[in-house]
């Protein structure tokens, strides 16, 4: 089992301070293989901290990034999945699934892995599934009111993914989970 | 040379002490072995007499000393024995009198001492009274100090305490004091003596030698301090003042400071606590070269770790008015110790702080009495310059923060933001960022605008630049580190009153705004989004309360937005400005404020037009644009037109084709809009997508000029996905053989005879045909709609 940890839109120091305790003392160096952050950090000491999670780091650029030369998109294969990240202000109506849906076809992945609304959200369609693991932080969003902080979890095992979404609600962390199951092959199509 | 040859001397002369030691030891050991009394007496004699150089240093005498004493075990084993020397102890008492030189013959004597209060034969106390008398014979400091030293140590076990078998009429614990005592008071006037032998030049060997032999002095006081008969009352009565007397009319400054620590060391704090006053007065009498601040630094951190261990005593404290007497004894000794350095006394107070905040946590005003002295101690005086001076005050100035987790209680203290000012620029960034580490940690919320105000005049060092510094010279790490804690800083302000919360922001605002175009890029985003957030918690509310004005309104505080976010032209900032404005004017739209949001839209235009002008901000900044705009539901018909019609024109005018051909297919979505209400205007939408198509037409025909092969053809396989959106959501123009064509057209540019084979374009393409076949199959509605669409061939 492979563990990957996705989050985004901390907005630290613009609209956070800082990762809630809780959330900090889960984020145990050593126990994650992956991590996936959707931009927003926004400043290099998220940066330097997130390295300490975990050194093998991906992330894309928010609009709001310090660092300009984080990639708009990226993507990576993890055992069965092919696994790709973009922040998503690029992709307008911000949020929608279907527009979504179409950057997801367009990078040709199983999960893609967006932020930008700080609202959590597990979207499976007919080619993979869209995760948003919303604000770490619970960022102000002008998109989404009431902001909890949530991360999520993905145990990636064979072609199975159990999204684990952890969310701060009034002080203590609730934890959800959705599975997700890949089918092996693509139907084939006339071209 | 000198020097060298000293040490080999000593070192020689040791080994003949040694030697001569030995020697008679061996003889010694023969009589004893024989019970032969006289000769024991005579060897022991030689023996001793090797404990009369005087070319030793203390340390050196130390190891002959130890050889000698253990010879005198031996000897006061056989002494203890009568029935081997038939001698009874108290005619041996007189016998050993008769030894020639008064050295060994002391020596003796106290060794026959010891067997002496052993039998009982005699009252413990004529006979200690005696031998302390007797051993005044040995003046020279050294060999009189090893003298009383042996004393003192065959006597411990000896002493009329309260339950010892030595106690008995007229054999009190009283009896027990006066011997130590006199002992200590002997052994001291020895040893200060020593001060004034050497000739000057060699004052720091004599040093060096004094405090080898200071153990040895300061032994008699933990003696007393064992001595279980005595209690509260005779150590304030007797034993306190006795040595307080000695110690004073010595008048020798190492002995002074040593036996001042001594006592504050061995005696339990129970006893310091009740004797303060005594203790204390001794101070100002003391030589005025003796470190005092140390030894009232010690004393005040026993108390302190006392009250610590002992919450249920602090009352005591009260009583005894621990602290004013502390803080006036300081005040004499600063007052008596004019020169003294600043690191000095600003240490002290530390002591004293320390001890106030452990003691006496809730009395603020004692604290601040604390902070006031040092402010006096800084007044007058240059800025600190001093690295250690400045650590103490930073130490000063961290207690209360420590102390209190909340720092509003620290900052309640009129004399602290006093202290700080006397700290040169640089320490205090360093002490203001303390103070924000310590809010950051504690998450101790500043919840009123006074207490706001307190807090950023504490922090101006980091706010704006004060004199002495300029940004330019600051190191650009930790000038980002100090601006980034502002920042963070900000979201700890918060009161849930609305009015309250705005007077928060407008004092923030009025302190960082001067901050310079530095730091306005980190401390205006922060601010701005405070003010949003305040914003939507006045969304519902009307304007009026109970029909009166409300200063708290959304339009005020976006008028404040405006003011704050302009301030970024000075840096310059246009695009963190630009992002900025389109954050309010979602916000205006949330609050139904369609001016506003209209004027926040036009500012973003301008900032867009006229100051970004890197061509990959153009494209992220259009987005954003677009992106808010297509969200936004408050502008009727004209201001809308308005606004989408610059966003197209800006969206077909960035500088590379498929940056044109995506912006101006994004601006689709301002024409049609999900929600009940929401603008659904297909034959725009159709306008847009066909635009974008010719975009990507023309950017083919380009890449096939430049480049000999055609494009990727990605940038039609977006377009088609959009005209599949669209298509879903109804929307009457695009209908199943206008997707069609598209994807004949796709199909057509992947053959051509140029064609480069992309692997991306190609996958993007596939897995949107197996979307397609997907909706097909789905059935129902959506797959009628699909219906007509063929993917074979």
């Amino acid at each position: 089992m492979v563990l990957v940890l996705a989050l985004g839109d901390l907005h630290i120091p613009h609209r956070a301070p800082d990762l809630p305790a809780k959330f900090k003392s889960m984020l145990v160096p050593g126990k994650i293989q992956h991590v996936i952050c959707t931009g927003n950090l926004c400043i290099k000491e998220v940066h330097e901290y997130l390295k300490t999670v975990c050194p093998d780091l991906h992330i894309t650029r928010g609009e709001y990034d310090e660092d300009s030369r984080y990639p708009d998109t990226k993507t990576l294969t993890i055992g069965q999945f092919k696994l790709g990240v973009c922040h998503g202000h690029q992709v307008i109506p911000w949020g929608d699934l279907d527009s979504l849906a179409m950057l997801q076809r367009q990078l040709d992945v199983d999960i893609l892995v967006t932020g930008h609304t700080h609202q959590f959200t597990a979207y499976k369609h007919e080619a993979g599934v869209v995760i948003n693991p919303g604000s770490a932080t619970g960022a102000f969003s002008s998109i989404t009111y009431d902001v909890n902080p949530s991360f999520v979890l993905m145990d990636i095992d064979g072609l199975r993914v159990v999204v684990y979404v952890y969310e701060l609600i009034d002080g203590e962390v609730k934890v959800d989970k959705i599975d997700f199951k890949k089918t092996t092959t693509p139907t084939n199509l006339p071209h | 040379m000198m020097i060298s040859n000293g040490i080999e001397d000593e070192e020689k002369w040791l080994a003949e002490g040694i030697a001569g030691i030995q020697h008679n030891a061996f003889y010694l050991h023969r009589a004893l072995d024989s019970n032969n009394l006289r000769e024991a007496l005579k060897y022991s004699a030689q023996l001793l007499s090797e404990l009369r150089t005087s070319r030793l240093s203390p340390h050196k005498y130390y190891e002959l000393y130890m050889r000698a004493f253990d010879e005198l075990r031996r000897l006061e084993i056989f002494f203890k024995e009568e029935d081997r020397h038939g001698c009874p102890v108290i005619d041996l008492y007189e016998l050993v009198q008769h030894a020639g030189n008064i050295l060994p013959r002391l020596y003796l004597l106290c060794t026959v001492g010891s067997v002496y209060i052993k039998s009982k034969e005699a009252p413990a106390k004529d006979i200690l009274r005696d031998l302390v008398e007797m051993c005044r014979a040995v003046q020279h400091p050294v060999r009189g100090l090893f003298l009383r030293s042996y004393l003192a140590q065959v006597s411990r076990d000896k002493l009329p305490d309260i339950g010892s078998e030595y106690e008995g009429e007229g054999d009190t614990v009283m009896d027990a004091v006066e011997f130590v005592l006199q002992n200590f008071t002997e052994m001291n006037k020895l040893w200060v003596r020593m001060q004034h032998q050497g000739p000057h030049r060699e004052k720091e060997k004599l040093e060096k030698e004094r405090n080898e032999l200071r153990d040895l002095v300061g032994k008699n006081l933990h003696v007393l301090s064992q001595i279980e008969g005595i209690d509260l009352e005779m150590y304030r009565d007797t034993v306190l003042p006795s040595v307080l007397e000695q110690i004073v009319n010595c008048k020798d400054e190492l002995a002074q400071y040593y036996l001042m620590d001594c006592i504050i060391q061995v005696f339990p704090d129970e006893y310091h606590l009740q004797t303060l006053e005594t203790l204390l007065s001794a101070c100002p009498q003391l030589q005025p070269t003796v470190d005092l601040k140390t030894v009232l630094s010690q004393l005040m951190e026993r108390l302190s770790n006392y009250a610590s261990l002992n919450p249920e005593l602090l009352p005591e404290f009260l009583q005894v008015e621990a602290f004013s007497k502390l803080s006036n004894a300081i005040g004499k000794v600063m007052e008596a110790q004019v020169d003294m350095p600043v690191v000095g006394a600003i240490s002290l107070y530390v002591s004293l702080l320390t001890f106030t905040l452990r003691v006496h946590p809730d009395r603020l005003d004692y604290v601040d009495q604390v902070l006031g002295a040092c402010v006096k101690i800084l007044s007058g005086k240059p800025k600190l310059e001093d690295s250690k001076a400045t650590k103490q005050v930073v130490a000063l100035l961290s207690a209360p923060l420590d102390k209190y987790d909340d720092i509003v209680t620290a900052l309640t203290l009129s004399n602290y933001p006093r202290v700080m000012d006397h700290l040169d620029a640089g320490t205090n960034k360093v002490m203001a960022m303390v103070i924000i580490r310590s809010i950051m940690k504690n998450k101790s919320w500043v919840s009123t605008s006074d207490k706001v105000e307190v807090l950023f005049e504490l922090i101006k060092g980091l706010i704006k630049d004060l004199e002495g510094i300029s940004t330019d010279e600051l190191d650009e790490e930790d000038f980002n580190e100090e601006q980034n804690s502002v920042a963070c800083l900000m979201h700890m302000l918060y009161n849930d009153e609305p009015e309250e919360m705005l007077k928060i922001i407008c004092t923030v605002w009025k302190h960082v705004m001067s901050g310079g175009p530095k730091r306005l890029p980190f401390t205006v985003p922060s601010l701005v989004f405070s003010a949003l957030k305040l914003v939507r918690r006045l969304q519902g509310q009307d304007g009026d309360v109970g029909g009166e004005e409300v200063p708290a309104t959304p339009k005020k505080i976006f008028q404040l937005l405006n003011q704050i976010i302009e301030t970024l032209s000075v840096v310059p900032a246009p695009e963190l400005a630009l992002r900025l404005y389109l954050q309010c004017a979602e916000a205006a739209n949330d609050c139904d404020l369609e001016p506003v949001a209209y004027d926040f839209f036009t500012q973003s235009f301008v900032l867009y037009e006229e100051e970004v002008a890197d061509s990959k901000a153009q494209v992220t900044a259009i987005h954003l644009i677009i992106g808010t705009l297509q969200r936004v539901n408050v502008f009727g018909v004209e201001n809308r037109d308005t606004l989408t019609h610059k966003a197209t024109g800006y969206s077909a005018k960035l500088l590379k084709k498929p940056d044109q051909c995506r912006a101006v297919y994004a601006c689709s979505h301002l024409f049609w809009v999900d929600d009940q209400d929401g603008i659904k205007d297909g034959e725009r939408v159709l306008l847009c997508l066909k635009r974008s198509l010719r975009i990507a037409n023309a950017a083919q025909q380009m890449t096939n000029v430049t480049r000999g092969s055609s494009g990727p053809v990605t940038l039609f396989v977006e377009i088609l996905n959009k005209y599949l959106y669209f298509f879903e959501k109804g929307n009457p123009q695009i209908t199943a053989s206008v997707i069609q064509g598209l994807i004949e057209l796709i199909k057509t540019e992947m053959q051509s005879d140029n064609a480069v084979v992309n692997p991306v374009s190609d996958a993007f393409f596939t897995s949107t045909l197996r979307y397609i076949q997907f909706q097909k199959e789905k059935g129902g509605a959506m797959g009628e709609k699909y219906d007509s669409i063929k993917l074979g061939g």
